[in-house]
């Protein structure tokens, strides 16, 4: 599989749906990918089956603060150092870069990295979706260690993060990238061929590249036909009724009401946001919840509606898309459950819930 | 000395020039409505010609022309007349991922693009250079492009905290290409480096369409013995700008058609906070208005297929106008538009004794109009009811999203097909009909508020003072800016305090939009 310009929109398009609201926008990303390829040819895209065990992996991203990203768009020489210095510190090249997280502006970014070294971008990435932190990541979940963490600045300033772990990282990480003016590339948590099959979300790529195509080929009742064929949910289409937004230690939160139409009327959700929706409520009841991917779509143009464009007014379908199991065992929702996100409540995922209510209001 | 105590206000639209004449009192002292042409001047002679021989109107009276017109927003969709440019980004290292004016419209492109170049430079979000500015690879580029190159575009990172690097780059300009027009982005637009890129380049290109803007009101003012007079051209936020900046930036009139119609609206009514419907020939655009400022989109738009930062008035936009065509459907349902009869309704609407089944003979049908005097055949009446239902439907639904808050509001209802408009609809606590409803964007051009708008990022960290000095600051800018573009400095008023806290960063920072308004100074 490649990514060039004919299937780069349509990925995009698949991981702003993953971004679950946030990871920000892939307008800009897209448009970098878009150049990249277009200089240096469509980039390969590898299964994780395809790797030899010794192959070493890359995850790669952004970090810091997306107002930053509004002036500076980057610069594709920082993939090139990002796998210099990783090298340099392993005593070994790079068979692969991976997308630490496929949903969002990170999904973009790689494939300009890949592009200008000349690797292939791995089929997989640590999230399947979008998530606030460096630690929720499958990597971690899986034991594969945070470092050598690798931390670049457009100017070619580095980083080496040694012997730490991934919250240590966390920390770190984001001090030195507020340091360098707001935002930096990482590349961290590097694994193997061997430990690739276990410590990632295989097939992610794929899964955004169908999410777009579906989208794209799908011209009639969209939304509702576009669930059907990804075994999504659309959990209701109606209004925005309330934006309650406001910036805590860097993070967005607030809360949003969406008021039902059409057959959907009289019907009230709310949903909680920390830079990515997090959880559904109807009636004091969740509807849905992390680690299940909830995406506000314009229900006209199903484009993606990101937490920073929400007002009100807005004419939405709020669906669902299952998350990959990974993060539906204990120990995933140990990392990223609704209790890893400060509320009181266990994890049942989505379709179960939705199955509930329908039994209930029968 | 004669007091100049009058105003015209002229909007030149795609259909029609309307011009009106305001004094002292709330309603115009002169109106007409004359037909658009096609090189714009003689259609604002004859609208002038028109007001000026009204009675109680004279010459030597008039103070102020403003005028209204989407001269430029058509040169970009037409490709015409653009000017080549040569786009200098000053934002190596930090933003090279993307080449200026990547991903534009071909033929746009083909016919703008003169060439262009990242240099080092820009600044950090602090305002703390972060690389420093290379003068001397402007200069090489200035030696590849002079000769083709009309005007130049200058867009450095992180301009709108600190444009340090704009105004060297531009010095470097003028050194190697002399007198060339120049545009630097900080004058342009705001944060959104490739959005702002764009939109400076833009108003390059427009730069003879801006001169020849300029020269025809310059030769229509004269011919009407008007030179004493001050004009001035109406921008997307509803308020004026001078013939000089109009000449600097004339991107900014882009937008100002809808600002207008919003404008005249809250004048005619007195509504300060209320809904708008300006119902045309083809279309409806619902808008919004804020202490009788049209409320501005939250995001910036595609201009020409260029997407840019510029904020326009919020509208909604549906296919239903005095001039829409109804047909009937497979399913015998009505077919509203999105065709429309347009100027031709006169003579093709069925009420006109034409064969065309409009929205027109549908309101006529109805009683909310009275026009033509050809009956509606009895066999369409069914149809036309029902097409009148679905435009009503189309309508309630456009003013549903536009609210931004729960509540009922006034709908003020304006242009020259608002008899469509019923006397009430869901969510509307009454519909307002203003006299003169038909000329309210000339009216709203002719109204005479200027602006002044600061959008800048501001520490507020202890060190810089804290949040209330940052606002205090951004407030006194803004009222600066009004007062230096001929704003009265006694009746300036702060109309508008965006706040939005950003992100990660090692001092607290806000960016803060606001704008001040208020009426010109007595010449």
């Amino acid at each position: 599989m490649f990514m060039d310009e004919t299937t780069l929109p349509d990925y995009a398009r698949g991981a702003a749906i993953l971004g679950a609201g946030g990871g920000g926008s892939t307008r800009v990303g897209l448009l970098a990918a878009l150049q990249a390829v277009e200089e240096f040819g469509p980039v390969e895209v590898i299964s994780v089956d395809d790797l030899p065990d010794d192959a070493l992996v890359l995850p790669a991203a952004g970090l810091g603060s997306p107002d930053i990203t509004l002036e500076k768009l980057g610069n594709p020489e920082q993939g090139v150092w990002m796998r210099t210095a990783m090298e340099k510190e392993l005593g070994r090249p790079a068979h692969a870069l991976m997308a630490s997280e496929v949903g969002g502006s990170n999904a973009l970014t790689p494939i300009v990295w890949a592009a200008h070294t000349g690797l292939p971008l791995l089929d997989a990435d640590g999230m399947g979706r979008a998530f606030p932190e460096v630690q929720m990541v499958t990597m971690h979940l899986k034991g594969i260690p945070a470092t050598p963490t690798a931390l670049v600045d457009e100017r070619g300033h580095q980083m080496i993060f040694r012997d730490m772990d991934a919250r240590w990282l966390e920390r770190s990480a984001r001090a030195v990238a507020v340091a360098f003016g707001g935002f930096a590339c990482t590349v961290d948590h590097p694994f193997t061929g061997a430990q690739a099959r276990d410590c990632t979300i295989p097939g992610s790529v794929s899964r955004a590249l169908h999410i777009g195509r579906v989208i794209s080929e799908t011209t009639h009742d969209r939304v509702a036909t576009v669930m059907d064929r990804l075994g999504g949910h659309v959990l209701i289409t109606g209004k925005i009724s309330d934006v309650e937004r406001r910036t805590v230690d860097g993070f967005v939160r607030g809360n949003v009401l969406i008021d039902g139409v059409g057959e959907d009327r009289g019907r009230l959700v709310r949903v909680e946001i920390q830079n990515e929706n997090l959880a559904v409520l109807e009636d004091g009841r969740v509807l849905a919840s992390v680690p299940d991917i909830m995406t506000m779509l314009d229900s006209q143009t199903s484009d993606v509606i990101f937490t920073e464009e929400l007002r009100y007014g807005q004419r939405v379908t709020l669906v669902a898309l299952p998350s990959p199991d990974v993060w539906r065992t204990d120990a995933g929702l140990e990392l990223v459950g609704p209790r890893a996100f400060g509320y009181d409540f266990d994890y049942t995922p989505v379709e179960e819930l939705l199955a509930q209510r329908e039994g209930g209001s029968a | 000395m004669t007091t100049t105590d009058l105003r015209i206000g002229i909007d030149v639209g795609g259909t029609n020039t309307d011009a009106v004449v305001l004094g002292d009192t709330q309603a115009p002292i002169a109106r007409t409505k004359v037909s658009t042409s096609s090189d714009i001047t003689t259609g604002i002679v004859t609208a002038l010609t028109e007001v000026l021989s009204a009675p109680g109107v004279s010459a030597a009276r008039v103070g102020h022309v403003m005028i209204g017109t989407t001269h430029a927003t058509n040169a970009l969709l037409q490709r015409r007349d653009l000017q080549r440019v040569a786009a200098i980004r000053i934002g190596a290292p930090a933003s090279t991922a993307i080449r200026p004016m990547f991903g534009w419209p071909e033929d746009l492109y083909r016919k703008v693009s003169a060439g262009a170049c990242i240099v080092r430079g820009g600044v950090e979000l602090n305002g703390e250079d972060g690389a420093p500015f290379d003068a001397e690879a402007v200069a090489r580029f200035c030696g590849e492009v002079a000769g083709t190159a009309e005007a130049v575009a200058i867009t450095s990172v992180f301009a709108p905290v600190s444009a340090a690097h704009e105004h060297l780059a531009r010095e470097v300009v003028r050194r190697e290409l002399g007198d060339i027009p120049v545009t630097l982005s900080h004058e342009i637009g705001s944060l959104g480096l490739l959005e702002r890129e764009n939109a400076t380049i833009l108003n390059a290109a427009l730069g003879r369409v801006a001169t020849q803007i300029v020269q025809a009101i310059d030769e229509a003012l004269s011919a009407h013995d008007l030179a004493h007079a001050v004009p001035f051209f109406a921008q997307n936020d509803g308020t004026l700008m001078t013939l000089e900046s109009t000449e600097r930036t004339p991107v900014l009139t882009i937008g100002s058609g809808p600002a207008n119609s919003l404008r005249g609206a809250a004048y005619l009514t007195g509504e300060a906070n209320a809904l708008v419907a300006d119902v045309g020939g083809t279309s409806t655009d619902v808008g919004a208005l804020t202490l009788t400022f049209p409320r501005e989109s939250a995001f910036g738009v595609e201009v020409g297929g260029v997407r840019t930062n510029f904020r326009m008035p919020d509208l909604v936009s549906i296919a239903i106008g005095g001039g829409t065509i109804v047909q009937a459907g497979e399913d015998g349902a009505p077919q509203v538009g999105p065709r429309s009869v347009g100027y031709e309704l006169s003579r093709r609407g069925l009420v006109f004794g034409g064969d065309v089944t409009t929205l027109s003979d549908a309101a006529v049908l109805d009683g909310r109009a009275s026009m033509g005097d050809t009956d509606v055949p009895d066999s369409l009446r069914p149809l036309l009811r029902a097409a009148l239902e679905e435009a009503d439907r189309q309508v309630a639904e456009a003013i549903d999203r536009i609210k931004v808050t729960r509540g009922d509001l006034p709908l003020i209802a304006v242009g020259g097909g608002s008899v469509l408009i019923p006397d009430t609809l869901p969510g509307v606590t009454e519909v307002i009909r203003p006299e003169h409803y038909d000329v309210a964007n000339a009216i709203g051009a002719a109204i005479g508020t200027v602006s002044g708008q600061v959008d800048r990022i501001y520490p507020v960290g202890s060190a810089a003072g804290g949040r209330a000095k940052a606002i205090e600051a951004a407030r006194q800018s803004a009222v600066e800016n009004a007062v230096s573009s001929g704003a009265d400095p006694k009746a300036v008023e702060i109309v508008e305090i965006d706040e939005i806290p950003l992100s990660y960063l090692r001092e607290p920072a806000i960016r803060l939009r606001v704008k001040a308004a208020g009426p010109l100074s007595k010449v």
